[in-house]
């Protein structure tokens, strides 16, 4: 057992937790962070996606020690004072989900597209997305969301 | 029309209040056994009771799948929700608010014309009366059989049905919640469990100690006859435990599946129960053409992106059991009877997983569970599958063999047509054939005993012959069914069951006869189509995607056409593709027309046809379950891929409004369709049919050389 500094959403947390647990694990157990979802356990799907210092990363096999002192942000992050992000906005806005178990991850992968590239294209989206496995059959729908939300927030006041 | 024949649902739980509560002010609970798996359900569902009760939508309270107050209405399958559920719900708010309105009429000594309901007020000529559902709720008795026979509303005055409405559920799961996996109470003690890598497969050895290492945290791990769990309230320890024990047991025994298990010569090497089925009348043989062709799919698994997962709690004698189950009364029943308890005993509460494509392990996770559960008195169990385990231990979605035969006249149209089917059973849900059918409860000492396999009974769609017989003209017809009942496999359901590799077979056969005859294959098909309905489906497909226009496609491309009407009963639907073939197969643009009768929630059900339309795709292209060593081989997406956000093209779908018919199940229409026009899109492209599936990069290269 060790003691663990994270800043997780902006807030600065300390957790005293076996350091070689996943990183999903600690979310999920320790900080009940549940949000963020097991679906491989090896880095294949992207159901565990998290942001770490603004980058997508898999959380479900990377040891917690590892990213000890960074900056994590997990999709209960995206939410601003418990409104829904511009994205998650558009998600609703093109009815993009089935049963939405891959949501999470998605969300935190496009959400690091947009801040980079607010306007990207088709190509660009689908090449972010890749990463992401998707059962239901969202796709498109997930592609149109998350260029309207560019589009929305490149228009919205700065 | 709307069919006003009581459904099945309401047949099983006849009763008024099983269906329909107004114990909560200003709100109505309308209880549903059919449950969330991604589809949207709870929306259609509930914009129906709104609908049928004239209420808000924020007025209704679904309560679908609490097994001590939902009505029980088996599996959420077989695209049966709206076509039985949805009808059973409308036609039961239906008959509540006429008896509110005949009630009212009384007391206030007025023809019940002058009466009507907005919001659930009630109001005579337009003004308030100062009644509603709730205040008259003590005067009307619920206790009664649900007669079926209160008008329903006409299509044409619906505010609710047929219009946009969003899904309920989507904005908790875009926030992350809503799961049966993030439920984590107090005190919850975390399970995985040691899967059989076979049937019958006796566990020779396991080095616990080497097991109880490798979890880096004390574990407990419990051992009944083959089954082996591990238990702790650090999941990661038992994450890891169970992953050890993976590659530590050593197991002898049982049915090890054969490396060519699947094949089509395996196949039709099994033992088998035949059938034949004919219909039409022989014309005398006239010496004409003989057609005939052979097809096969592979194994294959349902592959949600969340894993099982399942809690159970063993309190004061009663079993709580939170799942994401498929058929909640059906799990609760056979649960009881696994455990030996009472039905009354255990109360299943659905929890929305990931979605579910057919028989998935949440059965299975849910018995791991409530087992433990009630080894664990007072405590909260909780099990999540791991991704190899639900490789390894997930009912598969069987291989089939598939032979069409067709005896051409003059005309070139088929005189005489034979299917000839080889394949497993496509049901082993909880209860089916008699059977638990939970993955452990045959590890544990003393299983209940396995009755005989059976498939899926033909008036209820059938499994294997689910679409083997072709919706075309067809003057005489023979079905040779030959089911293969002893295969040591859990082969079970998958969206669509037989149905997407019998329209894969026939549309591609019916592709080649139109070859042969010279005739383009959407123009062959008509003529062989009298009935309007399918007719305008096929001619909305080849008008949306231009197919008459003869577009000019770079070289390797080329456009494949398929049609089916799922179940022959459910809804109709007609997809375009146009594909550019090289060593691989990569997808241009996808057109789909639909024709599901009155669609009552058109987002939803367009999302449905396009899910539907990547699954099938994804079936045909890449997806096959292969076995090594006894065992299932596939342990990682890696092994079984499935399509991503690269190969997904363009998608227009056209959903042809036919709201004065009833609604026809569509989940599952468009998945047969589709998989069909890439078989033929790549037979244009390659000038060659590749009739064993799946159509990868190693087939197309095969097919290419050979020869």
């Amino acid at each position: 057992m060790s003691e663990l500094h994270f800043i997780v959403n902006g807030k600065s947390v300390r957790v005293e937790t076996d350091g070689s647990k996943p990183l999903l694990s600690v979310l999920r157990d320790d900080l009940n962070l549940r949000g963020t979802h097991f679906g491989c356990g090896t880095e294949q799907c992207g159901a565990c996606m998290v942001l770490i210092d603004g980058k997508p990363a898999h959380s479900c096999s990377r040891e917690a020690q590892t990213v000890a002192g960074h900056s994590i942000t997990t999709v209960e992050g995206l939410s601003q004072n418990g409104a829904l992000s511009p994205l998650q906005q558009a998600f609703l806005d093109e009815q993009a989900g089935q049963c939405g178990y891959c949501l999470s991850g998605i969300l935190i992968s496009a959400s690091a597209l947009l801040a980079a590239n607010p306007a990207p294209t088709r190509a660009e989206v689908i090449a972010a997305l890749d990463p992401h496995l998707c059962r239901c059959g969202i796709h498109n729908r997930v592609i149109r969301a998350v260029q309207k939300a560019g589009a929305a927030m490149a228009g919205a006041p700065r | 029309m709307i069919d006003t024949k009581l459904p099945l649902s309401l047949t099983d739980n006849p009763i008024l209040s099983q269906w329909i509560a107004f114990n909560e002010p200003g709100r109505v609970r309308v209880g549903s056994g059919k449950v969330e798996i991604g589809q949207g359900i709870l929306t259609a569902l509930t914009q129906i009771a709104a609908e049928e009760l004239d209420l808000g939508v924020e007025q209704v309270n679904l309560v679908s799948g609490q097994t001590d107050v939902s009505p029980a209405e088996g599996f959420t399958s077989g695209s049966y929700s709206i076509a039985v559920g949805g009808a059973s719900i409308r036609l039961v708010c239906a008959e509540v608010r006429a008896l509110f309105l005949d009630r009212l009429a009384e007391t206030l000594k007025c023809p019940v014309a002058e009466l009507s309901v907005a919001n659930g007020k009630f109001l005579r000529n337009g003004k308030g009366t100062g009644r509603d559902y709730w205040s008259m709720a003590v005067e009307i008795d619920l206790e009664r059989r649900a007669s079926g026979t209160a008008p329903v509303k006409k299509p044409s005055s619906y505010r609710i049905v047929g219009k946009h409405l969003p899904r309920l559920d989507l904005p908790a799961k875009i926030s992350g919640k809503g799961f049966v996996h993030d439920m984590a109470p107090n005190g919850v003690l975390h399970a995985r469990v040691l899967r059989q890598p076979w049937r019958g497969a006796h566990l020779a050895a396991l080095d616990e100690a080497a097991v109880r290492k490798a979890a880096q945290a004390p574990i407990d791990i419990l051992r009944e006859g083959e089954f082996v769990a591990f238990t702790s309230a650090d999941e990661t320890a038992i994450m890891r435990a169970a992953e050890a024990a993976r590659t530590l047991a050593k197991w002898d025994g049982g049915a090890p599946v054969p490396d060519d298990a699947g094949t089509p010569d395996w196949l039709k090497r099994q033992s088998a129960r035949s059938r034949t089925v004919e219909t039409g009348v022989q014309t005398p043989a006239q010496g004409n053409r003989v057609v005939e062709a052979s097809f096969s799919r592979p194994f294959l698994t349902y592959s949600s992106i969340g894993t099982a997962c399942a809690l159970a709690e063993w309190k004061d004698g009663h079993l709580n059991v939170w799942s994401h189950t498929q058929g909640p009364a059906v799990l609760r029943d056979w649960l009881a009877r696994a455990l030996k308890l009472e039905a009354r005993q255990v109360t299943v509460i659905h929890t929305h997983g990931a979605g579910a494509y057919g028989h998935n392990t949440a059965d299975d996770a849910a018995f791991d569970a409530s087992f433990l559960a009630m080894r664990h008195p007072g405590r909260t169990i909780r099990v999540q599958w791991s991704r190899e385990d639900e490789f390894l231990g997930a009912p598969i979605s069987t291989a089939m063999a598939i032979d069409l035969r067709a005896v051409l006249d003059a005309d070139n149209k088929p005189a005489d047509w034979t299917i000839e089917i080889w394949s497993p059973p496509h049901a082993q849900r909880p209860g089916m054939n008699g059977n638990a059918n939970f993955s452990s409860e045959t590890a544990l000492p003393n299983p209940l005993p396995m009755n005989p396999l059976g498939d899926v009974p033909d008036e209820r769609g059938g499994g294997a012959t689910r679409n083997a017989v072709a919706i075309y003209d067809l003057p005489r017809h023979r079905l040779v069914h030959h089911l293969l009942p002893e295969v040591p496999i859990r082969t079970s359901s998958l969206r669509g069951l037989g149905a997407w590799a019998n329209v894969y077979a026939i549309e591609m056969f019916i592709d080649e006869l139109a070859e042969l005859a010279g005739e383009d294959p959407i123009a062959y098909r008509l003529s062989l189509l009298s009935d309007p309905r399918p007719r305008r489906v096929v001619e909305t497909a080849a008008k949306i995607s231009g197919w008459f226009d003869k577009p000019k496609l770079p070289e390797g491309t080329a456009r494949g056409f398929g049609f089916a009407r799922y179940k022959n009963i459910a809804a109709f639907a007609a997809v375009v593709v146009e594909a550019e073939v090289a060593e691989d197969i990569r997808l241009k643009r996808i057109w789909c027309a639909a024709d599901a009768g009155l669609v009552i929630s058109p987002d939803g059900a367009r999302n449905q046809v396009e899910g539907g339309i990547i699954m099938g795709a994804s079936f045909v292209m890449r997806e096959q379950v292969k076995f090594a060593g006894g065992r299932v081989a596939n342990s990682t997406w890696d092994d079984y891929p499935i399509l991503r956000f690269s190969d997904i093209p363009d998608i227009d779908i056209e959903l042809i409004d036919n709201p004065n018919e009833p609604a026809l199940g569509l989940g599952e229409a468009s998945v047969g369709p589709t998989g069909a026009a890439i078989g033929n899109a790549v037979a244009r492209a390659l000038g060659k049919r590749i009739r064993d599936l799946p159509l990868t990069r190693e087939r197309i290269v095969a097919t290419l050389m050979a020869d």
